[in-house]
Order: C-alpha cells, then structure tokens, then sequence
C-alpha cells in the first residue's frame, strides 16, 4: 500500500550502531525495519565529517545529523526539502534537551518511552506538528502530571491491601 | 526487587498462569536495561531470549501493572533490539481501555509500534476502543494518543469506520485553542489516504482549517494539502488556490511557508494566471529570507513550477550559484546540484553559468555530492559535446577511487548507449574510448562493455575496421587476460576479430593473440568464443590465400580478373596477403595445435568441441599444402573450389541485430490454438516437472559450423611445445606497452586534452572542459554514419514512465474533486465498507458512478491509449524522455491495460446513462477558477 506520507521513519542511532529510538510511519514489518537498520548504519556511520548531511537510500533520502555521539535520522521521499528535515531534527533535540535538561544517550536508553511520547508531539503520521518548543514542554508536562497523579492514586494503601489480597 | 528475579521466576515457567510471586518479583524495565548494558557482548542473544520467555509469561497475567510492564519491557526490546511483537498485539489491546492514564500510555505506545495495518489481525477489535477515546468526552491526552494510533495503523477498513469520529476534533467548536485539531488533520491526512472513499466527509472540514485562526491548525492542514498535492493528480486543489495564495501573504512562518511552495510547485503548470502571480512573492521571499531551507524550497518552486518567468528564474539562479559556491557548508552544494538538475534542458543556460564549479564538484570529497555532479554533467550531455564530457569523465575515471570510477564509467557507457547511439556521430572515436574504459584498473564494467562492442558491431558497418583495431590492442596485452571483470570485453574483442577479419591488418598475429597460452586463464564460455574466432579466421585467410593464388595466376594468364577476388584483397596491402600466406604456413606448423591440442581434451564440451573443428580445418589445411607440394596447377583442383566456396559461404551471411520484437512477428500459424491445448496439458499432466517451455529461441542464420571433417585424431603434444612457444613468442610474456593503441596511426579526437591526466585534480578538471555544457551547432567534418535500427524493437523503452502510485492516487483525487465540487452530494460510499482490495474498489467507484472522476479517468486513459499507440512514430521526437528502465514500462504497460480495460468499462457504462449529466458536473470548474483568481 502506498501511503501518502511526509517522513517514513526516525532512527537514532549510536556511533557504535546501537539502535536508540525507531519510529515508523510507513508499515515495515520487523524482518524489514531490521534491515533497513542494517542497510542505514552502513550507509550513515562511515561517513565520516564535513560531507553532506543527506544519502540517498532505495530511490528515498535519509537526512541524518550527528548530536555527540548519537545520529538522528528520517527518511522523506526523494524530492522533499531536505534543509527542513535537518530543522525539524534540530527541533526535536532542542526540546529533548530542554525536557531532560542536556539530554545525553543515557537519558534517552533509560526514558525511551518520554522520546516517543516527545517524538509524538512533534511527528504525527510522518506530519511535522508543532513548532513551539514551549507548547510541546507544555503538552507533556501535563501528560506526565496526570499519570504522576493517577499513579499516586493507584499506590495508595487501600490499592496495595486490594492488590495483595486479590 | 528485582535482585533474585531470573532465577525465582524460572521455576515459574511450567506454571499455566502467572502468580501473585510473579507480579512482585517481577523485573522492572530498568533492571532489564541494565542486565542488557552490563552484560559482555556475546551474551545479549541469550539474555535477549530469556527476557521474552519472561516477558511471554507475565503478559498473560490478569494483573493490569504486570502485564503493562510486561509490555513496556517488550515494546523496549521490540523497537530498540528488533525483536518481533506481533505476537502481543493482543495484549496491548487488552490494555487500551485501562482506566489508568499510565497503562494506557505504555498500551498506545506498545500497539502504534507493532501494530501493522494490513498484516495484524486483531486491528478491527481495536475500533471501538479508539472510537471511545476520540470521542470529546475523553480527556485530550487520551484522544491525541487515538489519534496517533489511528494514524500509524490505519487500514482501510478502520479508516472508514472511524472517520466520523474525526469530525468533531476537527471542526472549529472544539475549544479554539485544543492541541487535537492540527493532530486530527494528520490523521485526516492518512484516513484519506487509506480509503479515498472518506473524502466526502473529511475534505470540507480540511479545508475550513486553513482559514483558522490557530497557527498550528493552518500548518497542519497545509501540510496535509501539500502532500495529498505532491503525491497524486493536483489538478482537483486547483481551486483552493486563491485559499493557499492568501495564506501565503499573511503567514510569517517558514513551516507554513515552505509547505505552501510544495503545494505551488504542484499547481503553478497547471494554471499560467496562479503562476503570473507567485512572480513576486516568490522572488520577495528568495531576496529577504534567510532561512536557507526556505530559500531551497523556493529556487524548487520557481524551477519546477515556474521556469517561464524568467525574472524569477534569474534570481533563483543567483541564490543556486552562492549554494555552490559555499565551500563550508556541503549541504548548500549538495542541494545546488541538485536544484540545477531539475531545470530542464531549455534553461541549460544556467549550467553553463554554474560549469566551473558543476565540474570542480566531480572531485567533492563527498562521493554524494559527486554523484549529484555526475548526474547533472550527463543531463547536459548533447551530441556536440559528448566527446569532450565523455573523454574528460573516462579520464577522470582513471585518477578516481574504484567506486566512482565505475559509476563514471556507467553514466558514460548508459548515455552514450541512449537510444542507439543517438549521440554519437563518430563511432571510430567511440569504440576507441570504449577500449579505453576497457583498460581502466578499476572497471567492472565488462558486460556492458562487451554488449556495446558486439552491438555496435552489429548495427554500424562503418565502425568495423575500427572496432577490430581496438579488438586487436585488447586482445595481444597479456596483462589484461588475468582480470576477471575483463574477460566479457576481451570475448567480446575475439568475436569482433573473428567475425569482421577482414578488416585485420594481421589475421597472424590476432591467431597467435587469440592461441596465446595465457589464455588458459579464461572461464570456458570465453575460450570457446576464442576458438571460434580463431576459426573464423583461418577460414578467411585460406580463402584470401587461394584467392590471391588464383589472381596471380589469372593474371599472369592475361585474364580478367573476375569477381572471384573480393575487394577485401585489395584492401589489404601485399605485405598483408604474403602474411596470410605465411600465417597459413606457420599455423599449419605445430604452432596452432600445440595450444588447441591440449584443449581438444578439456572438460567444457564447447570448448571441446570448437577445438575439434579447428583441429579438422587444420588438418585439411595441411592436406591442401600437401596437394600443392604435389602438383603445381593445383588451383584448378575442384576440390580446393568447393572446399573455399564452403568455407566462405560458412562465414558470408552478416549478422545483424535482432528486435526484441522478433518474436512477435512470427506469424502464428493457422489452426494453432495455443491456450487450448496448454490448458489440456496442464489438465493432463498431473507432475509438473514437464512444464512447458515457454520461450523459443531462435537465430537469424542457423550456424553450421559443426560437420566437423571427421575430427583428425588429436596428435598429443608435449610440454616442450609449449616451452617452444614461449620462446618464439616472447612477446606475449613481456609488459606491454600500455599505450599500444594510442601509437597507432588513428587520430584520436582527444588527443590535445590527454596531457591533463597528472597534477591537481579540480583544477584539471576544469581546465578539461573550456567546451560548453549547452548544446550548440557544430560541423562535423565527416557524416555520421548509418547505425542499423528497429523500428520498434529498439524502442519498447519509450513511454514516460510514471509511479507506481498513479492508479490508486488518480482514484483518491477523484474523490477529493467530488467532494470539492459536489460538496452538497451525499455520500455515496455507505454501501462499499466490505470491499477491501483497491482493485475492488476502483470498481465501486465506477459502478455508483460518480461521473467527474468517471469522465476525468475516461480522459487519461484515453490520452495515455493514444500516447502508447502513437510512440512509435515519435521516437525521434522524444529522445530525452526514452531513456527508461524496462521495468517502469512494464508497469506502464500493465497500467495501460488497465486503464483501458476501465475505459471500456465505463463506455458500456455510457451506454445507459445519460450523457449530459457528466458534462453538467464538469462545466463549473473553470468558471469557479477564474472567479478566484481574477
């Protein structure tokens, strides 16, 4: 099926070729998205500084950028603005940043689950969202208060007492 | 917790059921990372599958924390180590409607990274969960995350259940601000993309939001727009085009901006009044912005979508020239490649501009910048001057790494092939770059290479004598019979020797090239051509030998010369002929069968048996001698006649190219039902392990070169034959001269340009191309000579191609023009929600008739019928275009089918539908245009 679609997939990938993050907008099944990271991180990782920011991979273009040790990839249909992806990956570390208050790899290896929950603010269905940076910490916050709220609820004793006995 | 936590559990893992044991010693997520990160590398894939086996166990437990961590671990696991999820999509739908905000989080998150709209199968049990979550009773939180689920996995079918449940999130009485509308665009975006047949219901309440006020929700919708423009028929958008323009003037954003150009780059060809008044913003913007993605997005739009103005086509340019011209940013150069190579032929003005630094970017330490390069300089390449780019590529290809020299090589090879030889004028010049490209340390190139040559071979006689001198320089260098990426070319170099001797200054010396022992080094296949050519050759030098005997002696007679001596001896000198006459004598010597010998035993039948055959000619060779030795008025043997009649009748019939089309010019004979008889086959034949060969093969003349004069008992020769001829023709073992082929007495048309090929590489280049890029009209002392075409069999590769995507887009801008134009009709699409393949649905379409697409689609496929049928005659015409892969015509071809089977159909739906209907929905589409934009 061919979908009509902006960004196929993001990858982040570590210097040592460790995935960190996939998101995919285009149906791939497992057996194809591991081998699309395959294929990717033999084409990304041996390019080696100073060369362009783009390669071209299977008639799509992969944008990727190198953030200290971790490569953030999309992919995006030939003839699409390579210069915004570059801006949009930039965005998307900017707020990571600003959430994890200087993210590093660690960061995102142990709160995989808040990248995608802060991905999806930004991406949907392969759409750029959101241009605030605000508004996206924003979102989030709120999300993350309501589940802290919801949790404090869930740990009270009666629930515990409840959860024992069942 | 989670300390003991393996080791506890495992005793577990008979137990049907988790237990409560299991859910408080159960590892948390981040005990999981950390065993993954500190375990030494061979480990993981053992702890991997530990983990899954856990993870396998806890998911069933009806405990809603364990299981949601159960599935946070494998979501974990799945999308960061590739492990398969599909499994748990169950799992993760179990956790959707859990009351609690975390749970479902992780349960949205889990399902949007595994689930697959067409192959999981619990996607439809998924609807009404998200139908509940969407509602705007739900918190936003919860209806943002059934969004990104819905638009993740959407198939068809749940697209269509649940488009109504879009609406609310998108019409403007949400609260004005709410952070879903921009979502529910997207999502909009991908429902319609998945079933076009939603288009009716979503269009209207797309479109109302581009004129919100929310800055976010305009962005979406846009961007929404932009693809559904980029990526089928933009025509049905045409008239939101005064919408889009007015956004255009009152948006500052770059986003916004940048996905509006995208939509104009599509409409501008389309409507020559939008484009009259995109000029100056456009021009506006390309002279204010500094926002370089902006910049890039309008030089595209001003490229693609407006090459007419050429105010904006100048400045454009300016802005491509400082792209290239950034020596610190690669991007910038990157992209200015590629921005000039979408300006077509007509503004090659502009490449010409930028020439410098295109050709400087050939030696970019980037190879995707000098790729992007490459393929620019080969869409500049015109018949006047494809000498100078190919010689200066070919040349280049020689200082460059292996990769690049190859791909140089290829864009070489593929634009010079472009519809037979279309550019090339001097096929001696180019059969001479073609063993040049042969000679490259680096190239691969050798089938290609080897087609070419034979091709050429074939189809231009004029090129011949060339062709078999450059045939000549591969075939005596030794040095290149150890390449195996060779051996195609140098097979290639023996059939052309072979088949056009005549040409050959020194049949003798091309047999002792063709029998040298390095030879040996060659796969069989090739030796087996070798052979034959050797073959080949000492039939004509017979033939020419007994006609040169029979000329001196006519004419010492005083007779007449008649036609028996062709006017290949006179073309050949008399030093030549007296060579020949040598050359028999010296390969009736031991010469020649101290190498074939030996081959007459090898294991591949075809070299085998060619060793035979050209034992048996040597035999009666040396019989012939014999007779002469015997009596002196030998020419008027009868049998020395027939034997050299058979012999050159053997050999006389000329080769030509075969159509790919040959086959189906064969006339099907009258009576041959084939179908009928293959279904009985296969009705009888119950193994199919004699399943009917489907192709014939045939030649244009049959070869029967095989009657081998009862093969001679093959004399077995020793080893110091073999030591015997290296002696003699020490030659052969010797480094070559590498420039043999340049010392030769052809005039290479590049010959002032080869002192360049030492010393700084860029500068060189440049200095390589004083020529101009742009085409221009240049005398050619000699007339091109004539190259043996087929009509259509050369030119199956002609129609434009077109995307895969076209028929499955041309039905959902079909929809979207209905429910642009005939906003107030009803859906239609109620009664379709089974059908599920597109091909169905196509269908469906057709038959609840909605009759603008029905007439827009009759119109297309009426135009590409007539397109396909009329490409033969414009061949000429479209040189450009013709150069496409087999595959996309094949596609094309399918399509063509298709379409016309749909055509068809909808005439017999004419039929018995009132005509006038269809043109009442078409009328007001131009009028509405022009209200707008005037």
């Amino acid at each position: 099926m061919n979908y009509i679609i902006k960004i196929h997939f993001v990858i982040l990938l570590s210097r040592q070729g460790k995935v960190r993050l996939t998101k995919w907008y285009s149906p791939y099944s497992q057996k194809e998205r591991t081998k699309v990271i395959r294929e990717l991180s033999g084409l990304i990782l041996t390019r080696g500084p100073k060369l362009c920011n783009f390669v071209e991979w299977k008639g799509y273009k992969v944008v990727y950028r190198r953030y200290a040790s971790l490569y953030f990839c999309m992919c995006i249909d030939a003839d699409d603005n390579e210069l915004e992806i570059l801006e949009i990956i930039h965005h998307f570390v900017e707020i990571l940043d600003r959430y994890f208050g200087s993210v590093c790899e660690l960061d995102l290896i142990f709160n995989f689950h808040k990248a995608y929950y802060i991905l999806d603010e930004i991406l949907i269905a392969g759409e750029f969202q959101e241009p605030s940076k605000k508004t996206v910490a924003r979102l989030i916050a709120a999300q993350d208060s309501l589940v802290e709220t919801a949790q404090e609820q869930a740990s009270s004793i009666s629930n515990m007492i409840g959860q024992a006995t069942k | 917790m989670a300390g003991g936590s393996s080791s506890s559990s495992s005793s577990f893992s008979t137990a049907p059921a988790p237990s409560l044991v299991d859910s408080l010693f159960q590892r948390s997520l981040d005990d999981l990372i950390k065993a993954l990160r500190s375990q030494p590398a061979g480990a993981e894939p053992s702890l991997l599958s530990r983990a899954v086996a856990e993870i396998r166990r806890e998911i069933r437990s009806p405990d809603p924390d364990t299981k949601a961590v159960a599935l946070q671990k494998l979501t974990y696991l799945s999308s960061l180590h590739g492990l398969d999820a599909s499994w748990a999509a169950f799992h993760a739908l179990e956790l959707l409607p859990s009351p609690s905000p975390l749970h479902k989080r992780l349960a949205y998150v889990a399902a949007s990274l595994s689930f697959h709209p067409s192959t999981t199968d619990v996607l439809p049990l998924s609807t009404h969960q998200l139908r509940k979550d969407l509602s705007p009773s739900s918190p936003p939180p919860f209806s943002s995350l059934a969004l990104h689920l819905l638009s993740l996995s959407a198939s068809p079918d749940l697209a269509l259940h649940l488009a109504p449940d879009l609406l609310p999130l998108l019409s403007p009485r949400s609260s004005p601000s709410s952070p879903l509308r921009p979502k529910a665009a997207a999502a909009a975006l991908r429902t319609l993309s998945v079933c076009p047949d939603v288009a009716p219901l979503l269009f209207k309440p797309l479109v109302d939001c581009l004129s919100s006020p929310d800055l976010r929700v305009v962005s979406a919708a846009v961007g929404a727009f932009a693809e559904l423009a980029s990526s089928g028929d933009p025509t049905p958008y045409l008239p939101l085009a005064p919408e889009f323009y007015r956004v255009l003037a009152e948006s500052g954003s770059n986003w916004i901006l940048i996905k509006l150009l995208k939509i104009f780059t599509r409409l501008a060809p389309l409507e020559p009044r939008l484009a009259a008044r995109l000029v100056d913003p456009l021009c506006d913007l390309l002279r204010r912005s500094s926002a370089q993605s902006l910049v890039f997005e309008c030089v595209r739009t001003v490229f693609s979508g407006l090459p007419d103005h050429d105010r904006a086509v100048r400045l454009a340019v300016d802005k491509v020239r400082e792209f290239l011209a950034s020596a610190d940013d690669p991007n910038l150069r990157y992209l200015g490649l590629r921005a000039l190579s979408m300006l077509g032929p007509r503004h090659s003005w502009a490449v010409e501009e930028s020439r410098e630094a295109v050709i400087r970017s050939l030696a970019d330490p980037d190879p995707n910048i000098r790729r992007e390069a490459l393929h620019l300089i080969m869409v500049m390449v015109f018949d006047s001057n494809v000498v100078e780019i190919s010689v200066l590529l070919v040349n280049y290809a020689m200082k460059s790494d292996p990769i690049f020299a190859n791909e140089l090589l290829d864009a070489v090879l593929t634009t010079c092939r472009r519809n037979v030889y279309e550019l090339i004028v001097d096929f001696d010049w180019y059969v001479s770059l073609l063993g040049e490209m042969a000679r490259n340390p680096h190239c691969t190139r050798g089938e290609e290479i080897e087609r070419q040559i034979v091709d050429i071979g074939l189809r231009v006689r004029d090129a011949r004598p060339e062709l078999v001198r450059v045939a000549r320089g591969l075939l005596i260098d030794p040095a290149l019979l150890g390449n195996p990426f060779l051996c195609r070319i140098l097979s290639a170099a023996a059939w052309v020797s072979g088949e056009y001797v005549e040409f050959s200054r020194n049949p003798l010396e091309l047999v002792e090239a063709l029998l040298q022992p390095r030879t040996s080094l060659l796969p069989p296949l090739v030796r087996a051509v070798y052979i034959q050519a050797v073959f080949k050759v000492l039939a004509f030098c017979f033939s020419t030998y007994i006609d040169q005997l029979e000329i001196s002696q006519l004419s010492s007679l005083g007779n007449s010369t008649t036609g028996g001596a062709s006017s290949i001896v006179e073309s050949n000198t008399a030093a030549a002929a007296s060579c020949i006459a040598d050359g028999i004598a010296g390969m009736e010597s031991t010469d020649g069968i101290a190498t074939v010998g030996p081959l007459s035993e090898n294991d591949e039948v075809e070299v085998h048996g060619r060793a035979r055959n050209l034992l048996g000619l040597i035999h009666m060779l040396r019989e012939i001698l014999t007779w002469k030795t015997e009596e002196q008025g030998f020419i008027k043997d009868n049998r020395i006649g027939e034997i050299v009649n058979l012999l050159q009748s053997m050999f006389s019939e000329e080769l030509g190219p075969v159509s790919v089309n040959a086959q189906n010019r064969v006339p099907v004979p009258e009576g041959l039902v084939l179908e009928e008889n293959l279904a009985d086959l296969a009705w009888t034949l119950t193994e199919d392990d004699t399943a009917p060969s489907m192709s014939i093969s045939f030649s244009l003349r049959s070869h029967q070169h095989g009657k081998t004069k009862d093969a001679a008992a093959s004399s077995v020769r020793s080893a110091s034959l073999l030591a015997e001829h290296r002696k003699r023709h020490g030659l052969y073992y010797l480094p070559t001269e590498k420039d043999e082929t340049e010392s030769n007495d052809y005039p290479r048309a590049n010959d002032p340009l080869l002192p360049a090929s030492q010393g700084d590489v860029p500068e060189d280049l440049v200095k390589l191309t004083k020529q101009s890029l742009i085409p221009r009209k240049v005398k050619h002392t000699k007339p091109r000579p004539v190259v043996i075409k087929l009509d259509e069999g050369d030119g199956v590769s002609t129609f434009p191609s077109t995307t895969v995507k076209e028929s499955k887009d041309d039905l959902l801008s079909g929809a979207i023009h209905d429910a642009l134009l005939g906003e107030g009709k009803p859906s239609s699409s109620q009664k379709r929600y089974s059908d599920k393949s597109s091909r169905g649905r196509v269908k469906d379409i057709a038959d609840t008739g909605e009759s603008v697409s029905q007439s827009k689609e009759n119109l297309e496929s009426g135009n590409r019928e007539h397109r396909s049928s009329g490409s033969k005659s414009k061949h000429r015409g479209h040189g450009k275009e013709r150069h496409r892969s087999p595959q996309k015509n094949e596609e094309k071809e399918e399509k063509n089918h298709r379409n016309s089977a749909r055509s068809s159909h909808h005439h017999e739906r004419h039929k018995h539908r009132p005509r006038g209907e269809a043109l009442l929905n078409v009328a007001p589409r131009a009028p509405v245009i022009q209200h707008f934009l005037l």
